[in-house]
């Protein structure tokens, strides 16, 4: 009966988001009056989970599992699920797991709701709030089956500490050839840098740049803060930088804590795409620019003079604090 | 090659967004509607694939007589033919389980859907649909090459892309990459003129139900203004930041 939560780990160790999912998880159970498992797979050390309230872990160990393989880990997913007898799984909206979402939900015949962003309203009827139309509205959904899978929207709840007494199984799903029958043949990913997928915080740049030249002291900003590094459709468009920064409606989407716009006007495609992110920062010469209207805070000025300061002043700030 | 496009109609990112019926549906007054722009990508390789390699290429589509003119539009940038399903598309998996109907019985090769639709966003039809006929899926698809039954598919990755190897028949979740912003076609005088005379097939739903059920639509509450911070006054932005967002 309990609420089975798919720890998500790179190289053996948990993302940031497993720990969110835990805490979700142990929150809603605790509503539910049950208890959370989590399947890891070939994460190294589980135990960092018993500090997010997660009760009991599945480690599934398997080297045929060490590259992601939707059709696969969706298999172990369904199996653990029914092995656990769970009504509800829950999973993230990372690339992975938006891919194996909807494979987990055919397979469990669970009604499936994405993009959730709160704790559910109730759980009988089981009610979630999601966003919709490009973050313009939210849909409050009833999931009508039995078994339920829900996605949680990235940074929608947050990490929270809670103890538990955490114990372990080894879990040895069963897999067959077909789970196999596509290959991944190469892995291109920029090394060393912080992605936008797992950024807490995004730098991100437009055309008011005026050219490829000047992105260095975004590059310095965005060093400063461990932020990743983002750009406007028209950047990518006019290639001064590679389509893998773009974020906005056709490009990326962003849910960081801190969204930094830097001579970006704001189109409502790009807006679309950032709206999820917590807190926004516009910087741009244009008073009228539409991104003051969705900004938390702003700063008219030019980025030229306003960036590198920026830059210096948090130098101080992060010496001081750290 | 038989290659299927499912097509979402949804309105147009500019569109206002409003709600009615008690805040229970979505208003569709003076609301333009296009084919879903992650489906475009999709169609427009599928065009692609008839240009270049002899594809067939059929768009489908599940909604009400409303919908059939970004039916007849994916038919005037270049697709064959094209099916409507007649029903109110409820959620994802009962438009996935209506799509999977045609599917099973029309032995296509590739099947192309958004990775997500811009209206409710949900991401679910392409996996669904896979996992419902038993066809291998991508997702999140930056390109697409075929040769005989074997296909090499790029997926996007957190932080980068995978080569994929995989033999059709495939579901591809398809995405902006797959074809560029450039290469989307604006439907010439010809090609609405002929997409008249095209084959438009209406099929009745198969009776299944959906799993989830849209309770109520709310708007995000109206935000307080910008706070606007002297250029000449960094450290308020950083305090701000700092004590205030906490984000830093």
């Amino acid at each position: 009966m309990s609420i089975l939560i798919y720890a998500e780990s790179a190289e053996g160790k948990f993302k940031k988001v497993a720990l969110e999912l835990a805490s979700y998880a142990k929150n809603v159970a605790t509503s539910m009056g049950t208890t959370v498992t989590a399947v890891t797979i070939n994460a190294t050390d589980v135990s960092e989970l018993g500090n997010y309230g997660v009760d009991r872990v599945l480690v599934v160990s398997n080297d045929s599992l060490k590259t992601f393989n939707a059709k696969a880990y969706a298999d172990v997913l369904k199996q653990a699920a029914q092995k656990e007898a769970a009504k509800l799984v829950v999973l993230s909206s990372s690339t992975d797991s938006l891919y194996l979402a909807p494979l987990v939900a055919v397979g469990l015949d669970a009604g499936y709701a994405s993009n959730v962003v709160a704790l559910p309203e109730s759980t009988s009827p089981f009610v979630v709030k999601r966003t919709a139309f490009s973050n313009k509205a939210f849909n409050h959904s009833e999931i009508l089956t039995d078994v339920k899978v829900i996605g949680l929207a990235k940074n929608s709840y947050g990490v929270v500490e809670s103890i538990s007494s955490l114990t372990k199984e080894d879990f040895s799903p069963v897999l067959n050839d077909a789970d196999f029958s596509m290959k991944v043949e190469g892995v291109e990913k920029m090394s060393g840098k912080v992605t936008i997928a797992d950024a807490d915080i995004v730098v991100s740049g437009g055309r008011g740049l005026k050219g490829p030249e000047n992105w260095g002291m975004l590059e310095e900003l965005a060093d400063v803060l461990g932020a990743a590094l983002a750009c406007s459709k028209p950047v990518s468009d006019l290639d001064w930088r590679s389509h893998e920064e773009h974020v906005g409606q056709t490009g990326k989407p962003v849910a960081a804590n801190l969204y930094i716009a830097v001579g970006i006007s704001g189109a409502i495609q790009h807006i679309a795409g950032i709206n999820s992110s917590k807190v926004k920062v516009v910087i741009n010469t244009d008073p009228e620019a539409p991104f003051f209207k969705v900004a938390d805070y702003g700063i008219v000025g030019d980025a030229f003079q306003v960036v590198p300061k920026l830059t210096e002043k948090l130098k101080e700030f992060k010496a001081k604090n750290s | 090659m038989k290659i299927l496009v499912c097509i979402s109609h949804v309105p147009d990112t500019t569109s206002k967004i409003n709600f009615t019926n008690g805040d229970s549906e979505f208003d569709t007054n003076g609301v333009q509607f296009v084919i879903n722009p992650n489906d475009e990508f999709g169609l427009t390789r599928a065009i692609w694939f008839k240009e270049k390699q002899g594809a067939q290429v059929t768009v489908i589509n599940v909604g009400g007589v409303d919908t059939e003119p970004t039916l007849r539009k994916a038919l005037a940038i270049g697709a064959d033919e094209a099916i409507r399903i007649n029903a109110n598309p409820l959620d994802g998996t009962f438009v996935a389980k209506q799509l999977a109907e045609v599917v099973k019985n029309g032995s296509y090769d590739l099947v192309f859907a958004g990775k997500e639709s811009l209206d409710y966003n949900g991401g679910m039809v392409p996996g669904m649909l896979s996992a419902l006929v038993g066809y291998d899926f991508i997702n999140s698809c930056e390109g697409i090459e075929v040769d005989g039954t074997s296909a090499k598919v790029i997926r996007q990755i957190d932080g980068g892309k995978e080569t994929i190897a995989a033999t059709l028949p495939l579901v591809i979740g398809t995405q902006k990459g797959i074809v560029e912003e450039k290469d989307l076609r604006i439907p010439n005088m010809r090609g609405i003129m002929t997409a008249r005379t095209k084959a438009l097939t209406v099929l009745e739903p198969i009776g299944v139900e959906a799993a989830t059920k849209a309770v109520k639509f709310e708007k995000p509450a109206a935000k307080s203004a910008v706070k606007l911070i002297d250029p000449e006054n960094l450290d308020e932005l950083i305090n701000l930041l700092h004590n205030e967002a906490k984000v830093i």
